[in-house]
């Protein structure tokens, strides 16, 4: 499904990374450990083809994505990958359900109401359609970021530190959320984290020193 | 969700700063329209009052000031001419149509004209009701001075010495309304026509008491002229010099003069409105710029969303386009109530500006609006089409 082959990244200090292969199958849980500065963030952005490494392949479902040209790069992200960020980062001058029709937009979809209801039900977050981003908490922001990167059934879901900035409690139910969202959209799901909170929960686990 | 859609948001979302720059912009383009529709009303309106006079011979004085009374009936006259003065050049074969007009009455400030057939023959004239003067003291009267004057066929009423003013009347002749004119869109709706022998008469009653010889030799104020042939142009002024006391004045040669006169200011007034449309283009792209800081991440973010490069630089693009259409809209609809408004505030009804008046020039004004647009946004959109997604979203 998801294949990393002698992947090396050039940072500008000229100092370079390189990382262990990996291989993901379908619809697994796994769960990407280091500690800050060990390029977690870096190897995720390869993942989602937002950074293009210096060498070595990334295959999503067969598909070496840098060899796609830019903008069938960005297509192909926006239609298989799901990201969700540490902050919910919506955009403020649109509604909720209208950052949720951009991505569908953005990815070359076509605007769908039912899935987006669908979708804002199965995070408890429905009545929020027509809200802006500042009228929301930060625990509905981070859900409606959710809703936004399940939107168009991506074959990959990714968090970057989704948990860092929580507390115990939210911790829990916005994994249980990942979990379940991946899970329903049969995706991937791939969290980059140093919370030690959660190394339990996922049977699969992917070290960087 | 189109690009569009979401440049039209972001511009919502600041509605204070985006006001401004659409104000910036309506200022400008407000006034170049003001100053468009204005210049080509008054040179259309000079044109069409000046149409087939080649000439104007009057008394000694500014040629400007002779084309102003006797063509735009809005300066006063240099003074009278001799009848039998003028008779020794208008006779001549390059002459086509020469026009004797005889001013100096006025009806509650609308010019009282002795003339004969030939000015109707000049203007083209044609009577909407009743018929063209043809006793003493039967006037035809323009549409407009019906209109405002509300005078009809078969009305009597005094005129009033002097060109403006109506204390000194003339009460012993009555003039009789016998017909009105059809609309010309000129000057000719804002006048009262007679015959001369009217106007002599009129004043020949003082004159009688004060000096009995005056009537000998009759006066007129000015003669227009209309050549036969263009050899006249340069040489017919020259004969008029010769042979006679009088002055010619060419309405071609003084409207330039004019023009060129009043010219300086209105430049200096389209550099001022220029002016103000370049800070506004720079206001709106210090704006995007600023707002580009603030909005990478959102960018960036739609880049993890699937969008290209080239949507997002069409995004930043937009924005500014729209702010700089909408202001240049703004700004033409502004300089016309600006115009209809001044028209209002004007005295003299037949040099009226008005703002229902369209010109191909608008156009333009709005393709430099969104010139300017772009203009402003091309380094901002550059910007975020260069946008290095991974390093916004690593910095977080």
């Amino acid at each position: 499904m998801i294949k990393l082959q002698q992947v090396t990244h050039q940072f500008n200090n000229a100092s370079s990374l390189a990382f262990d292969d990996w291989t993901i199958r379908a619809q697994e849980q796994w769960l990407l450990l280091g500690a800050s500065g060990s390029g977690k963030t870096t190897l995720l952005h390869i993942i989602a083809g937002l950074l293009k490494p210096e060498r070595g392949t990334v295959s999503i479902n067969e598909t070496p994505i840098y060899a796609l040209s830019a903008k069938n790069l960005d297509q192909f992200r926006g239609r298989n990958i799901g990201v969700i960020f540490q902050r919910p980062h919506l955009i403020k001058s649109l509604t909720v359900l209208e950052n949720l029709i951009l991505a569908q937009r953005l990815a070359g979809f076509n605007k769908d109401h039912k899935r987006i209801k669908q979708v804002l039900d199965s995070l408890n977050i429905a009545e929020k359609e027509g809200v802006y981003p500042s009228d929301l908490s930060q625990g509905q922001q981070q859900r409606v970021s959710i809703a936004r990167a399940v939107i168009n059934r991506p074959i990959i879901l990714i968090a970057d530190e989704p948990t860092s900035s929580l507390d115990d409690q939210h911790t829990h139910i916005v994994m249980d959320l990942l979990k379940a969202q991946s899970e329903s959209n049969k995706a991937v799901l791939l969290v980059a984290t140093h919370d030690k909170r959660m190394k339990d929960s996922f049977t699969h686990r992917h070290e960087l020193t | 969700m189109s690009p569009l859609k979401i440049s039209w948001k972001s511009i919502l979302s600041k509605p204070l700063s985006s006001a401004l720059n659409i104000l910036l912009v309506a200022f400008g383009a407000g006034i170049l329209t003001v100053l468009l529709l204005a210049s080509s009303q008054v040179i259309e309106k000079l044109n069409n009052n000046s149409k087939g006079i080649d000439l104007v011979i009057g008394a000694k004085g500014s040629p400007l000031q002779l084309i102003l009374s006797s063509i735009y009936y809005i300066d006063f006259p240099t003074g009278n001419i001799s009848l039998a003065e003028a008779e020794k050049v208008i006779h001549h074969p390059w002459v086509k149509r020469a026009v004797p007009l005889a001013l100096g009455d006025n009806y509650h400030g609308i010019r009282i004209v002795g003339t004969d057939t030939n000015f109707v023959k000049l203007y083209a004239l044609k009577v909407s009701k009743g018929r063209f003067w043809e006793r003493d003291f039967e006037v035809t009267i323009g549409s407009k001075v019906a209109e405002e004057q509300q005078l009809s066929v078969g009305d009597h009423f005094y005129g009033a010495h002097g060109l403006t003013g109506s204390k000194d009347i003339h009460k012993d002749h009555a003039y009789h309304v016998a017909g009105i004119l059809e609309q010309q869109n000129n000057v000719t709706d804002h006048l009262i026509l007679t015959n001369i022998a009217s106007v002599w008469r009129m004043h020949d009653h003082k004159d009688e008491i004060h000096d009995q010889h005056h009537q000998e030799e009759k006066e007129i104020t000015t003669v227009l002229i209309q050549y036969r042939s263009p050899m006249a142009v340069v040489l017919f002024p020259r004969l008029v010099n010769q042979s006679t006391n009088l002055q010619t004045a060419s309405p071609a040669a003084e409207s330039t003069r004019l023009f060129s006169l009043i010219g300086v200011g209105l430049d200096t007034l389209q550099w001022f409105a220029m002016l103000i449309m370049l800070i506004a283009a720079i206001s709106v792209f210090v704006n995007l710029y600023n707002s580009l800081k603030e909005r990478s991440y959102d960018l960036a973010i739609m880049r993890v969303l699937g969008a290209s490069r080239m949507k997002l630089f069409l995004i930043v693009i937009m924005e500014g386009m729209m702010i700089s259409f909408t202001g240049a809209l703004l700004g033409i609809a502004l300089g016309h109530v600006l115009l209809e408004w001044i028209g209002l505030y004007q005295d003299s009804s037949h040099t009226k500006l008005s703002g229902f008046f369209i010109i191909p020039e608008e156009g333009w004004l709005i393709f430099g609006g969104l010139a300017i647009g772009f203009c402003a946004s091309i380094i901002p959109a550059l910007q975020a089409y260069k946008t290095n997604i991974s390093m916004i979203l690593a910095k977080n």
